[in-house]
């Protein structure tokens, strides 16, 4: 029997199984967008056939960050922008994990910035789910990279001078292999976008729009939306790299005129994940690294057989 | 006989390293002990650099006082050689020859490379060696060892030219020198090379009329000898504790465990990641052991300053990593490639909160080796960081050591892990979850699940959390994981007191009136310092300290109470240990005294020696480049 009993297991799974025995109570405000991510994601996992035993979601910090709280699977609620780099190791050390990682607009765009691009360079087969509500919500309505230009907030008194973050844009130049933006006020699309991010065989990357009903009031429930791929006036190849620029390009600039569009736009199936391409140079072993360390019968390799070099 | 101190200097990439290294070797393969010491500048091409071999028929454990033979090749990638000595860097061809003469002793041996360093340049540089030689009784072989590099091979191998002139110079037998380069090249260049030496062993002895007295000592080893350095030591300690994983980015000195590790994890089984920063580094260390791997990372200051918030989150989630910290000078970008123990008080206790983590810094290489074994051991069992220190020093520093030393069994226990069938028999909460933090956790740790076990899930959080993971503000639960964390620190001392072998070492009579207190890197250049004092007549021991998180206090303070007075000796400004050490103790203030150096450059005995005679003296001079602090009440 395997020392992680819990991969691979093949059997039922009832959605019920990813809402904690006792459920917290919810730190999130009523009307708050990240319930419809919990409710997608929920949605989304008997579907790909994972249990909460074999799944491992790391989360940042902010609003977003207690998704591991209310969400029943192994858990990692880390540091505020970090979820990417300890989602990815985890991942390297057990291939066989569904790792999900998840944070907020300013989690994931401001502050882990870096990760972001890294990892989506890397094309890690894991997923990333960013709560995009625009704001920083948990500290009380800061302007956040997201935030569109002139938005005004008490540590941006005048108006923000900046041009927001181009999520998807930026996802795409740096390596993503999936790239999808949806809604929390369109649950079905979210499901089936999630449904398709964590199937996908490398790094994929979801926006998904949170509206904050406490601290961007103004802003927006992201109604009425577009889905673009069923859209006549939206007739673009995902799998085209120009043409999933052309397509964000528009999106994230059309969002800030109050029209939100959503779905996929970037699709590379052909792309290897960052194990196969580690496994193909052997910088990575065939099974994964960590069922050794519970393996009985391993054996371990001695500096001593290294000696040589230094006589 | 006195030992041999060689000093081989040319500019950053001219091969300096990998000459002396083989060098090294063959003393060592002829039976003697030996010991390097590196010394180089930031940069790529040219600048002043140097290694020193210090080799003896008897145990050498540290750099000696100056150095006795200098094979100057002058700098090869000197961008301004025609400029004279008034420019911003001087002239730099000249500066291997004429930058380490003030520390070459009486009766030493020079050669330069005349084919570089001809008459004229000598003359600009305005050197007035004839002068000084006759002064110090040094004896000079000028040699064109560039000319005979060219003339039978490329102008590169003039180091093989170079070391030819050595053997020839001091009696030393080619046969070892020529089996290493046996093993390292083939072909065309093996032939140049071997030509080369000969020719160059041969031309000094028809050339000249040998002078001085310095020969090769000559020895025997019981056993197969291997040369190591402080951070080949670290890497196959990591190794035989079952470590697979590292994540890093290159910094100076720390690049050398990386690059070691980076080469031999996946051939292994493992995994290497250079990544985008240290946070991510340190982050990627995390999520790695969390999911069930010996994992390490590592920095030198600045890159181990962004691992502060990770190493934090290790501390909250009770997530084992190593981390090695290789200091060099500060602060900010400091001296790069500089030694100094300037970040002890930022490794105790960067990141916010209380610190719970273990923190060893090695004396050398066999201590490297043994502690890093001894910090995944602690790390995995108590789930902790732990964090050992090397530095610039002690990174690059090559010791020859019995091969049987490293003849271990590997250990790869992940440490308080739990199986499936442990799992369901353990607590859980009624939602579901396992009890991973639990209040009441023998010795402090709690044993853990990994991600894929069935019935294991929990949730790790940065943030105060109950024993299930779930957020938490109550003070109830706050005091007590709080005081179930801190108590590993205690559970830990108790088991390092209790073990075969302590971390700290003792040198010197028992009874000695006077000690020195030292700790890191700096421990067997005043263990030498020690032997000097009591040759001399005078009555010292000296404690070497590794464990500087928990503190060893009984140890500590049963050497303090032994002596009259004490000499603390670091490589700081602030004098970090000594106030650590009375932090730890909260006495024996009036009897620490400091002897504190920060000009880049690591001890020598005899400033350990004249900084000690400080205490007994008050009219004793401090050597130059050190500076004393009195102890409190002084």
């Amino acid at each position: 029997m395997s020392v992680f009993s819990a991969i691979g297991e093949e059997r039922e799974i009832d959605r019920d199984e990813f809402t904690p025995g006792i459920e917290p109570q919810a730190t999130w405000c009523p009307g708050c967008g990240d319930f419809g991510v919990l409710k997608a994601l929920k949605q989304a996992m008997p579907e790909v056939g994972r249990t909460p035993d074999e799944t491992l979601l790391v989360t940042g910090i902010g609003c977003s960050g207690k998704l591991s709280s209310y969400f029943e699977s192994y858990g990692f609620h880390s540091i505020h922008g970090r979820s990417l780099p300890v989602a990815r190791a985890a991942k390297l050390a057990n291939p066989g994990l569904e790792v999900i990682a998840a944070g907020g607009d300013g989690d994931g765009y401001g502050i882990g910035g870096n990760h972001f691009m890294h990892t989506a360079r890397e094309n890690h087969d894991i997923t990333y789910i960013v709560f995009n509500n625009e704001i920083f919500g948990l500290t009380k309505g800061q302007t956040s990279p997201t935030s569109p230009k002139g938005h005004k907030s008490k540590t941006q008194p005048h108006g923000s001078a900046k041009d927001p973050v181009r999520p998807m844009s930026l996802s795409l130049a740096s390596g993503s292999s999936y790239i999808a933006r949806t809604a929390a006020v369109n649950p079905n699309q979210a499901k089936e976008i999630l449904i398709e991010a964590i199937e996908h065989d490398g790094f994929a990357h979801v926006d998904f729009l949170t509206q904050c009903p406490t601290w961007n009031k103004d802003a927006k429930q992201y109604v009425p939306y577009t889905d673009v791929q069923d859209s006549d006036e939206f007739d673009f190849d995902v799998t085209d790299r120009r043409e999933a620029a052309d397509a964000m390009y528009d999106a994230e600039s059309r969002l800030y005129e109050g029209e939100v569009l959503t779905g996929r736009f970037y699709v590379d199936e052909e792309r290897p994940s960052y194990t196969e391409e580690k496994q193909a140079t052997d910088e990575m072993p065939e099974a994964p690294l960590a069922e050794r360390y519970l393996d009985e019968d391993s054996e371990w390799e001695r500096s001593a057989d290294l000696l040589h070099h230094h006589r | 006989m006195t030992d041999l101190m060689w000093r081989i200097a040319g500019g950053s990439g001219d091969g300096i390293d990998s000459t002396s290294q083989n060098f090294a070797k063959a003393l060592m393969r002829a039976g003697l002990d030996v010991f390097t010491h590196r010394h180089y500048p930031s940069r790529i091409r040219g600048g002043h650099t140097y290694v020193e071999v210090r080799a003896d028929e008897d145990p050498v454990r540290s750099r000696g006082n100056g150095f006795n033979f200098l094979l100057a090749l002058g700098d090869s990638f000197a961008r301004n050689p025609q400029e004279g000595t008034d420019t911003v860097y001087g002239n730099e061809q000249i500066k291997p020859l004429a930058e380490n003469l003030d520390d070459l002793n009486e009766g030493g041996v020079i050669v330069y490379d005349e084919g570089l360093l001809d008459e004229e340049t000598l003359e600009r540089a305005d050197l007035d060696l004839e002068a000084r030689a006759e002064e110090n009784d040094w004896h000079v072989y000028p040699l064109d060892l560039r000319g005979l590099a060219r003339e039978h091979g490329r102008e590169v191998m003039r180091n093989t030219a170079g070391v030819g002139a050595t053997a020839a110079l001091l009696d030393m037998d080619l046969d070892h020198i020529e089996d290493l380069m046996e093993d390292a090249m083939t072909g065309d260049v093996l032939e140049a090379n071997l030509d080369i030496l000969e020719r160059a062993y041969d031309s000094v002895r028809e050339e000249y009329e040998i002078s001085h007295d310095l020969r090769v000592p000559t020895g025997d080893h019981d056993e197969q000898q291997v040369l190591m350095s402080g951070s080949n030591a670290v890497a196959y300690g990591a190794i035989d504790e079952g470590c697979r994983f590292i994540s890093g980015y290159p910094m100076t000195p720390w690049t050398d465990v990386f690059t070691i590790l980076s080469q031999h994890l996946p051939k292994f089984g493992g995994i290497a990641e250079q990544v985008e920063d240290e946070i991510a580094a340190a982050s990627l260390a995390v999520g790695a052991s969390h999911a069930g791997v010996k994992a390490m990372s590592g920095s030198s200051g600045g890159g181990f300053a962004l691992m502060s918030e990770p190493l934090g989150l290790a501390e909250m989630t009770e997530t084992p990593i190593v981390l090695i910290e290789a200091m060099r000078a500060g602060p900010s970008t400091g001296m790069p490639t500089k030694p100094e123990q300037a970040d002890l008080e930022h490794i105790l206790y960067t990141s916010q909160g209380d610190s719970c983590r273990v923190v060893f810094a090695p004396a050398n290489v066999r201590e490297c080796y043994e502690q890093t074994r001894a910090a995944f051991r602690l790390a995995y069992e108590y789930q902790l960081p732990a964090i050992v220190i090397i530095d610039q020093k002690l990174s690059g520093e090559m010791r020859n050591v019995d091969e049987s030393f490293f003849d271990r069994e590997p250990n790869a226990d992940p440490g308080s892990v739990l199986t499936e069938d442990e799992i369901r028999e353990a607590a859980h909460h009624e939602s579901g979850k396992f009890k991973r933090y639990q209040h009441d956790a023998e010795n402090g740790a709690s044993p853990r699940s990994i991600p894929g076990q069935k019935d294991g899930r929990f949730l790790a959080s940065g943030n105060e959390h109950t024993p299930e993971g779930h957020i938490s503000e109550s003070p109830t639960n706050r005091v007590a994981q709080m005081d179930r964390r801190m108590s590993k620190l205690d559970s830990i001392r108790e088991e390092l007191d209790g073990g075969d072998e302590s971390h700290q070492t003792h040198y010197g009579p028992d009874d000695a009136d006077y000690g020195l207190l030292v700790w890191g890197s700096q421990q067997d250049t005043v263990f030498e310092a020690v032997d000097q004092l009591n040759e001399a007549g005078g009555s010292v021991k000296a404690l070497g300290v590794s464990d500087l998180m928990p503190y060893p206090e009984d140890e500590v303070s049963a050497f303090l109470e032994s002596v009259e007075s004490c000499l603390v000796v670091e490589m700081n400004a602030s004098a970090q240990f000594r106030g650590l050490t009375q932090k730890e103790l909260g006495r024996f203030g009036p009897k620490l005294n400091s002897l504190l150096k920060y000009n880049g450059e690591p001890f020598e005995p005899y400033e350990v020696v004249e900084g000690f005679e400080r205490i007994v003296s008050r009219d004793a001079a401090i050597p130059e480049g050190t500076k004393f602090v009195p102890a409190a009440g002084d």
